[in-house]
C-alpha cells in the first residue's frame, strides 16, 4: 500500500515515502533505515515526506526516532518536502519536532547534510 | 442542528483498519468540498482516534456522517466508539503528554485541537466513544 525506497546517494541514504504508511511499514523502515546506516557508514540520511498526505503522531515520532538513532550512529537526518497542510497540522496537534533537521527541497536536504546551506 | 445526508462504518479490528478509516474520512471530506488544510486535519484526527480505538479500547468501530449545518455548510462527524476499558481519568487523558500506551500522548488532546468539536463519552469497564466534528470553511464567493 505504501511505497518506500532507499537509494544509497555518495554518503546519504536517500529515503522516499509515499502512500498510506500502517504503523507497522513505519516501525519496519525505522529498522531498515537504522541498519542501512550502520551497515553503509552512511553520514546523512534524507527523507522525502512530500509523497505522505498526512503525518499523525505515531509517523512523526518515527520519524523523530529514526533521526535518534541515525545520530548515535553518526549520520545527520534531514526530512524534507514536507506540504504546507501537513506542517499546519502537526503544528496544532502539539508536534513541532524540535530537533529534527528540515529542507524544502532534495537539492536543499543534500547542501544542509553536506554543510553547505545555500543563503535564502 | 445538522441534517446527516451519508452515513458510513469502518470496523476497526487491525492496524490496516486505521488506514481505512483514514481513507473513507478523506473520501467523504473530498466529495463535499472540504479545502485541503482542513482535510488534512480532519484525516489526521481520524488517524488518532482510530489507532487509540484499537490500541486502548482493544478494537471498536468508526462512525462518520456527512451532513450539513443549517445554513448549508457541508459538516463531517465522526464517532469512534470501543468496548474497552473506558478512561478512569479524563483530563489526565486529555493532558498533553499523557500516555498509557507509551505513546506521545498527544493523540486525544491532539485530535480535540483539530477538531471543531469534541465529545468523551466514557464510562470504566464498558468502553469510549470519542466523537469530533467538521465545518468546511468555504471561501466567500463574490
Amino acid at each position: 500500500m505504501s511505497r518506500t525506497s532507499v537509494i544509497e546517494l555518495q554518503d546519504v541514504l536517500l529515503v522516499t515515502i509515499q502512500g498510506e504508511l500502517t504503523d507497522r511499514d513505519a516501525m519496519a523502515l525505522q529498522e531498515e533505515l537504522t541498519s542501512s546506516v550502520a551497515s553503509s557508514s552512511a553520514r546523512g540520511v534524507l527523507i522525502d515526506v512530500s509523497g505522505l498526505d498526512i503525518v499523525d503522531s505515531f509517523l512523526a515520532r518515527t520519524l523523530h526516532d529514526i533521526a535518534a538513532a541515525s545520530a548515535l550512529l553518526a549520520a545527520d537526518t534531514v526530512v524534507v518536502g514536507m506540504r504546507p497542510e501537513v506542517a499546519i497540522t502537526l503544528v496544532e496537534l502539539g508536534l513541532t519536532l524540535p530537533g529534527l533537521g528540515t529542507a524544502l527541497t532534495v537539492a536543499d536536504g543534500m547542501d544542509k547534510l553536506n554543510g553547505s546551506a545555500r543563503p535564502r | 442542528m445538522t441534517d446527516i445526508l451519508t452515513v458510513h462504518e469502518v470496523r476497526i479490528n487491525e492496524e490496516i483498519d486505521i488506514v481505512h478509516v483514514r481513507q473513507a474520512a478523506r473520501d467523504l471530506a473530498v466529495s463535499v468540498g472540504f479545502s485541503l488544510v482542513e482535510q488534512t486535519k480532519l484525516v489526521t484526527a481520524a488517524s488518532e482516534l482510530a489507532r487509540n480505538t484499537l490500541v486502548h479500547g482493544n478494537g471498536g468501530r468508526a462512525r462518520i456522517e456527512l451532513g450539513r449545518a443549517l445554513d448549508g455548510t457541508p459538516t463531517l462527524r465522526l464517532a469512534f466508539t470501543d468496548t474497552g476499558p473506558g478512561i478512569a481519568d479524563i483530563d489526565q487523558a486529555l493532558t498533553d503528554g499523557y500516555s498509557s500506551a507509551g505513546g506521545l500522548g498527544l493523540g486525544l488532546s491532539g485530535a480535540r485541537r483539530l477538531a471543531d468539536d469534541f465529545d468523551l463519552d466514557t464510562e470504566p469497564g464498558k468502553g469510549t466513544t470519542v466523537t469530533v466534528g467538521f465545518r468546511a470553511r468555504r471561501p466567500a464567493r463574490g
